[in-house]
């Protein structure tokens, strides 16, 4: 067994999992500062909320719910892994969180009008 | 929490600070329990808040003043507090060559940041309802 190999949708899973959480960390901030907008100034927050019928703000907006999802989803299998006992199925966890996250960047541009 | 009692000898008092440490991966890995309820709630309340758009009347309508969201927000944004930064921590210690103690700094203002800007919004929301 070649150890370069050796469990790269866990390695993948590893970097997705860095990458989505400094991401969210620095989206968060702006998060925090556009909602204080809807309370403060409604106006300029529904003018923000304009540009953000743009379909590639929509496509943007949809890749921080895959993001978000891909976190969420890949820190329940790392829970899993360190909190219970290992099972076989551990080992196809990778590719369900990958598809709970792509599913959620969907439904998200499904319902997003 | 009980230390497991398979460890061997050698591996339970390495390191600088293995009880900070400890104590890090610990609160990591409890505000990941409660941001993995939040999440979740937080992602359905995404994609349903969004049919027919989004408004600042709309969200001030539905969160502002509402004591029940003010304590899911409240909570959420202590647990961002505290699992963002232990994440930033990990990544800058092993990505990046800044010293121990810079890193440490870094994400104190962090854990600060993001806890003095998330509350600003739970209280501002929570005030429209003529609280606070």
């Amino acid at each position: 067994m070649s150890a370069r190999h050796r469990n790269q949708a866990n390695y993948w899973a590893f970097v997705v999992h860095r990458v989505s959480g400094v991401l969210l960390a620095l989206f968060l901030p702006v998060h925090f500062q556009v909602l204080v907008l809807a309370v403060k100034d409604g106006a300029s927050f529904d003018s923000f909320t304009a540009w953000t019928e743009a379909p590639m703000v929509k496509l943007a907006e949809a890749a921080l719910i895959v993001l978000l999802a891909a976190h969420l989803t890949g820190g329940l299998r790392l829970l899993t892994i360190e909190f219970l006992p290992w099972r076989d199925w551990q080992k196809s966890v990778v590719a369900i969180t990958a598809g709970i996250s792509l599913a959620a960047g969907l439904v998200y541009l499904l319902n997003v009008t | 929490m009980n230390a497991p009692n398979d460890m061997p000898d050698e591996f339970s008092a390495r390191g600088p600070r293995p009880a900070t440490e400890t104590r890090l991966w610990l609160a990591q890995r409890l505000s990941a329990m409660v941001l993995g309820v939040c999440v979740i709630v937080h992602l359905i309340t995404i994609v349903i808040a969004v049919q027919g758009g989004l408004s600042a009347a709309e969200i001030t309508q539905r969160v502002g003043g509402n004591p029940a969201w003010t304590a899911f927000y409240a909570v959420f944004v202590i647990a961002i507090s505290v699992h963002a930064p232990i994440g930033l921590r990990a990544v800058l210690a092993e990505m990046t060559k800044l010293p121990a103690r810079r890193v440490d700094l870094l994400c104190f203002i962090a854990a600060a940041l993001l806890f003095v800007l998330g509350m600003r919004v739970v209280t501002k929301f929570h005030a429209l309802g003529g609280g606070l």
